[in-house]
Order: C-alpha cells, then structure tokens, then sequence
C-alpha cells in the first residue's frame, strides 16, 4: 500500500464509521421517540397491525399478480407504440407531414391528460360505444389507456435519443449507400435506444405504480384489494401491506435503472 | 282547552329539550351548536340536492329530527362534509356526528363510536334493462357482478351470492353504473334505497330487480352516526334516537323520504 | 480530356446567402489521385460532399463515367455506393465491431454475408488483430483505417477522402498514409482534401489549390509548389510551408 492509498483507506474507515454512527443515533430516535407521540397507540393499531398483515397478505400478494400480469402485457405495446410514434415524429419526407402532426398531437394530448381520466374515458368510454363481452373488458381498454399515455412519455424518450445520435452518424450510413431506413434501424436506433435505456427504465417503474389505477375501472388489483380489506375492517395496516410488497419490486427495479444510468455516465466519460 | 293544552305540549318539550340540551352541554365541539358531516357529495334520497340545511332528504331530516330532540334549535345545527376515508382515520374530528350511510360493523366499531342504528338498509339488486332474469340466487350467480368497495354490499355478493366470476369493484356508485352501461357488469347489489334512486334517476333503463330479506343477508346493513371513539356525546344521541324511535317519528320519517322501498320482490 | 471518369462543371453550392463553391470545374481521370489544398473555409469539404451527393448542389452538373449523377430526384444509394468517403472524425458505429461496422453496408445493400472479403481487408491493412474491437478500443490510427476499410468493402470506384489524418496524433498519421500509398498503387482514383503538403506532393498526380470557393491553380505537384503562378497560392504555400 503506498501513501496515497493508505491515507484514502483511512479516509473510507472514518466515513464508514461516521455514517454508521450517525445512521444508528437518527434510527435509535425514531425506535425510541415516536411510541413516545400521544398518538402512536392508535396510529398503530390503525397502520401497523401484525395480525392483520399477516392475515391480508396471502390475499393481496395474488391481487399483486394481477398488477404484474397487465404490467407484462403492456410494455411490449406500449414500446412498440412508442416507437412507432417517434418515428412518425421524426418522418422527414414531406409526404409523411400528416404522420409528423398526428404523432406531435398524440404525444401532445396523452402527456398532458392525468393517466386517470384517460384510464376513466377509454376504460369506460369506448366499451359504451357497445362493444360485446368479452371486447368490452375493463383489462382490455384499461390497457389501452395505459399504452396511450405512456406510449406518448417513451415516444418523447426516444425521439430525444434519436436526435441526440450526431448527424455525423446518419451521413456515413448513407454515404455508404444505405437506404434511410436501413441508417434508422441499424445505426441510429440501437444508438438511440442504448441512450434512453436508463430514462425508460424509471419510466417502466411508473408504470408499475399506474397499473394500480386500472382498479377504478373494476379489477381487484392489489390496491383495490387493500382498499376492501381497509374498509371491512376498519384498519389501513392493509395499505402497508400493498406499499411493502410495491417496495419489494420497485427498490430493486429503480436501483438498477439508476445503476444502469451511472454505467452509462461513465462509460461516455 | 286547546290553548291549554299546547302550552302544556310546549312546556313539556322544553323541559325535554333543556334536559337534553343538559346532557349535551359541554359535550359538542362548539357549545350549543350541533355539528353535523354528510358526504361530499350527499346524494338522493339521503339528502336532496345536496343540500342538507334543507331537511330534505332521510338523513337530513333524521339529523333536524334528533338536534331537536336534543335540545337544538335549526339554526344551531351546523353542516360540514367529509369523506369515508376522513371520517374513519384516527385523530380529532370536525364533527359530533357523521351521517352518510355508514354501516355499523364491528371492525369499524373498534376505531370509532356509532350511535344506535337510524336505518336498516335491506340490500337490492341493480341490473339494466333485466327481463330476462328472474330473481332467484341461480341466475344471480351466472351474472358479472359489480360492487362498490366501501360497503358491505361486497360480503354479501362473496359469501351469499357467491357468483361464477369474481365481481369488478369500484369506488363509488356513478363507475358501477358506467360500468354496467359500457356493458361491462350485469348486476350491482345496493343498499335499497341507493338501488331505486339509481335505476330511477341515473342508470337509464335501470330497474331493481329484487331484495334480500334481512335474515337472508349475513348480517343487513344497519345505518348508525359516526362519532369519535369514547365521545360522551353517544349517550344523549342514543336517547334522542330511542325516543324518535318510540314515538313513531323516524318511521315517519323513513316513510316519506324512503317509501319507495315498497314493491321490490324478495330473493330466495 | 476524354473518357473521364468524373467531371465536373461550373458546380455551385450556396448555404443561405453564403456562395461556398462559385463555379468548380475538374476532370479526373480513372487511376488519377487529386489533391485539395487550401486555407481552411476554402470549399474543400464541401466540394467533395457534392461530389458523393450528400449536399444537393444548386447548379452545374457531376459527371460519373459521362452519366450526370446531380441531376435532382435521382436513387443517391446507389451512386453512393459507387463513390467512397471518409471523413475526418472517422464515423464508426459505436455499437458495432470493426468487422460488423465493415459488413454492414454489404450486407444490406449488396446483400453479401460472407465475411471473407472483408477479411482479406482487414489482413491487408494489418487490422486481423481488431475486427472484433468496439471502435472505443481501437486507436485514432486503427478507427481510421477501419473507416478505410469500410467503405472499400463497398468496391468503390473513387474514394473522396476528406482530411483524414487532420485528427491523428503525428506518430499515427503515416501508418494511415500508407493506406493510401497502397491504394494509389492498386489504380484506385482517389480525391483527398490534406494539409499533409509533402505527402501530396510526395504522391498525387495533380494538385487543385482552392481559394474563396474557386480553384485558383492547378497542375503537378512538383510545379505548383516550385513555381506557382498564382499570388495567392503563393502566399498560401509561404505560411504553410515555413
Ligand atoms: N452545412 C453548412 N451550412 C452552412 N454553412 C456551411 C455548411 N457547411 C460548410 N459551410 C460553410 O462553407 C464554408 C466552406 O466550408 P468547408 O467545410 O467546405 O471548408 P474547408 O475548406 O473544408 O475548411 P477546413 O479546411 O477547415 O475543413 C465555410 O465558411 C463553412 O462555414
Ligand atoms: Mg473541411
């Protein structure tokens, strides 16, 4: 070990010790100083009941399949649709001007409408029109809502990625006699989409979340599941349940966008 | 003679009324006023047009009902709205009383206090346009079912019901009824009287189908006023309501903003 | 000079209310090798980007074997195909290998997978070490020659190559030199914009010096930097020579 690393070793133990101490006393406060609150008996007994969770949390971990299953089947779409629009964003032939407008509009009205009222209007909306079952089903145009919005936030991703590929890029595809959309699909987009990998990703974490709000439309997700259970019993402990089996997807899945983010920072580095 | 006898009528009353307005004193969250909380919005025929100082509407009628017997004047009972959520979360409340068609259970019994019960709600059956089933559990059991999520309606579609496929579930009764015209449920179990005002004002071709007798409901969805747990106020609302109840006011009542109840078949 | 292989005339080239080519004319034989010179903002890379079609020009016509390839609503891919260009800053695909950045273009438009042809590139140039290197792991000099190799796997029949050692380190330019020296030796027509003046001089059969988007002397490398005629390639020659 040389000077230099002998001193940063140092340095690593100290702050290792600092954080530990620190990280201890704020904890021990919280341990210690909130059951002191004149209203931690009651908050307990309404938030943190031990029989409750363990009774609701076969129930809502099976409503929590069902939050996993639309979220499976929406991304694929909601990716595909996504790109599609891009694309059309970035048309430059002006034949395909319409394609331009129509793509500009979409991601226009589907950002800026809450994901609930988009949900409320095709969940509820379009299956009025008088659709027969089983084309009328909430999952089926709740889905849609979902790829609508989202559709139009990964469209915006990608198009930045795209115009953030150099123009430098494009010009030697072509000079080598690549056709414009052999360039689009061989060089700019795997460029393009390897620098938004990171965005999507916090973005499919959303999703994750948003998934519950097809629960107003009908399916017994997690969320509604917690919510029935809240309102049969009297407790919110239920909604502790539902937020803890969230975490459990959700850390590891923000850790490792954000773990993708610095690998991508450092690697342009 | 006539004279006589309402100054007595009245000299009785306000002996009453003071001996309430007694046992409520010190009791309400503002002394000599009655505070009162309905939903947001109150809906027919618990309160018509959303409009509670008007008296219109079972609950609101309910509510001047038992302020006077408790010894308050109209003038003192004042209204505020609050969610379901609101009402049931720990911590103080800005109401004495909380009307809004709050089934009293056990669970909730524990977190917060109910007043004797002012209503027994039997539940009923909502379809659109149903003249092709007939009310009898086996043909209840073949339909998609959609229920709100804050009642008790959702135990009784489960466990008495028990339908082939799991119902939708929904936040409040304008989405059960979207849901049911976008054609994406059949039937939808109400409280009665929520049934008739939706298939008569909201769900176009709505009809209500049947009722669940009370002894074939699980436990039937008795109405009581929500109050903070412990609050010293449930004595005296307790004894206004039992006095309401022995002197035929709140049948009366009931009759007039809830008489509809009346020609619904029975479900067996 | 007849049976050129690419001719140019009176090419003109404005960007908004700035004239950048006023009138280029050029006749370049099959086999020839041309270099470019001139101060920086002179035309150079411009002139070659209209040669290849990559900028559209605003008058004048581009003559690839006597067929006017400028003509407007013409298929570029294809013409594109017949003219190599290499750039400055390389231009690699940074997704993809050496070898894949090689195939790709043959792949798709030519619609050939086997890699032996290539392969027998990379050994030329003495990259069968690199083929299958991110363009991140490969140095100045290898990208650049890799950029080479690129648009030679295209069998084109001129190669435009445009200030290609301008961003090497000086011990990497002549490794990319003799690049080119093997090309010239193979018959490849090539134009080269450089400020490499004694490798022009050293190998090209003519050189054009531009001036304010005009070529204001020609001839053999030998005349115009002994003797050029010209005030202003003169002056020109002085500051880069000293
Ligand atoms: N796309 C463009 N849009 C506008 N102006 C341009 C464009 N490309 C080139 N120019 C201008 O045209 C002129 C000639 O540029 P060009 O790149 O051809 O010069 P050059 O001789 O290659 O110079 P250098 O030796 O610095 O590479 C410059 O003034 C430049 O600013
Ligand atoms: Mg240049």
């Amino acid at each position: 070990m040389n000077r230099r690393q002998a001193y940063e070793a140092a340095e690593r133990r100290r702050s290792l010790i600092v954080a530990v101490l620190s990280t201890a006393v704020v904890a021990a406060g919280l341990i210690l100083l909130v059951p002191l609150a004149p209203g931690w008996p009651a908050v307990r007994a309404s938030f943190f009941d031990g029989g409750i969770f363990v009774d609701t949390f076969p129930t809502l971990l099976r409503a929590f399949a069902i939050d996993v299953m639309i979220f499976a089947w929406s991304v694929p779409l909601i990716c595909a649709t996504g790109l599609a629009i891009a694309l059309a964003r970035g048309a430059r032939s002006p034949a395909l001007f319409p394609l331009r407008i129509a793509g500009a509009v979409y991601v226009d009205v589907f950002r800026g409408v809450p994901v609930v009222l988009t949900i409320y209007l095709i969940g509820f909306g379009v299956p009025g029109l008088g659709l027969p079952r089983p084309w009328n089903s909430p999952y089926i145009w709740g889905t849609v809502a979902l790829v609508l919005t989202y559709s139009a936030y990964i469209a915006e991703v990608l198009r930045s990625g795209i115009e953030s590929v150099h123009e430098s890029q494009r010009n030697a595809a072509i000079c080598l006699g690549l056709s414009e959309r052999d360039t689009m699909r061989y060089v700019i987009l795997p460029q393009a989409i390897r620098r938004v990998v990171p965005a999507n990703m916090n973005m499919l974490v959303a999703l994750q979340k948003d998934v519950a709000l097809l629960s107003f439309i009908g399916p017994v997700e997690i969320l509604r599941q917690a919510g029935i259970y809240k309102s049969l019993l009297a407790n919110f402990t239920p909604y502790v349940v539902a937020a803890v089996i969230f975490l459990a997807v959700t850390v590891p899945a923000t850790r490792y966008a954000d773990h993708l983010l610095n690998r991508d920072r450092n690697a342009r580095r | 003679m006539w004279k006589y006898l309402s100054s007595q009528a009245i000299a009785a009353v306000l002996i009453a009324g003071s001996a309430a307005a007694q046992c409520a004193a010190d009791k309400t969250l503002t002394e000599g006023k009655l505070t009162i909380a309905t939903g947001n919005p109150a809906y027919y025929p618990w309160v018509i047009d959303d409009a509670p100082e008007s008296g219109q509407g079972f609950e609101a009628a309910v509510a001047y009902a038992l302020a006077e017997r408790m010894g308050f004047d109209a003038g003192d009972v004042i209204w505020t709205r609050t969610s379901f959520d609101q009402a049931i979360q720990p911590g103080a409340k800005d109401f004495d009383l909380n009307l809004q068609q709050f089934s009293i259970t056990e669970e909730r019994d524990k977190v917060v206090d109910f007043s004797t019960p002012y209503y027994t709600a039997p539940m009923a059956v909502l379809v659109r346009g149903g003249g092709d089933v007939s009310a009898d559990l086996d043909s209840l059991r073949q339909l998609r079912w959609g229920v709100m999520a804050t009642t008790t309606a959702l135990p009784v579609v489960m466990q008495t019901i028990a339908p082939a496929t799991g119902p939708l579930v929904y936040d409040d009764n304008v989405n059960v009824v979207e849901a049911m015209k976008a054609g994406q449920v059949d039937a939808a179990l109400f409280d009665l009287p929520t049934a008739l005002y939706l298939a008569a004002a909201v769900l176009e071709g709505g009809q209500v189908l049947g009722q669940f007798s009370a002894d074939q409901t699980e436990n039937p969805d008795r109405f009581g006023m929500l109050m903070t747990e412990g609050n010293p106020l449930k004595a005296c609302v307790d004894e206004a309501l039992a006095a309401l109840a022995a002197d035929g006011a709140l049948a009366e009542i009931e009759a007039t903003w809830l008489q509809e109840a009346t020609g619904v078949p029975l479900i067996k | 000079m007849p049976g050129a292989k690419l001719v140019l005339r009176d090419v003109r080239k404005s960007f908004g209310a700035q004239e950048v080519l006023r009138g280029i004319d050029m006749q370049i034989a099959a086999g020839e090798m041309v270099c470019l010179i001139g101060a920086s903002g002179s035309g150079k890379s411009t002139l070659l980007r209209c040669i290849n079609q990559l900028e559209p020009i605003d008058d004048g016509t581009v003559l690839l074997d006597g067929e006017d390839i400028s003509e407007p609503g013409r298929d570029l891919a294809a013409i594109r195909q017949r003219i190599g260009i290499v750039f400055q800053s390389y231009n690699l695909f940074p997704h993809m290998t050496a070898l894949e950045n090689v195939m790709l273009a043959p792949r798709r438009v030519l619609g050939q997978t086997d890699t032996a042809a290539a392969e027998r590139l990379f050994q030329q140039f003495g990259l069968d070490a690199h083929m299958s290197k991110y363009p991140d792991q490969l140095s100045g000099g290898q990208q650049q020659r890799v950029a080479i190799v690129r648009a030679l796997a295209m069998q084109p029949e001129i190669m435009l190559f445009d200030e290609i050692t301008a961003a090497l380190d000086p011990e990497l330019v002549g490794e990319v030199l003799e690049v080119l020296r093997r090309l010239r030796s193979g018959g490849m027509t090539m134009v080269l914009a450089t400020h490499e003046m004694g490798f022009a001089r050293e190998l090209s059969d003519r050189i054009c010096f531009m001036d304010g988007g005009v070529i204001v002397e020609e001839g053999a490398p030998k005349q115009i930097f002994t003797a050029p005629q010209v005030p202003r390639t003169q002056a020109f020659l002085r500051s880069v020579l000293r």
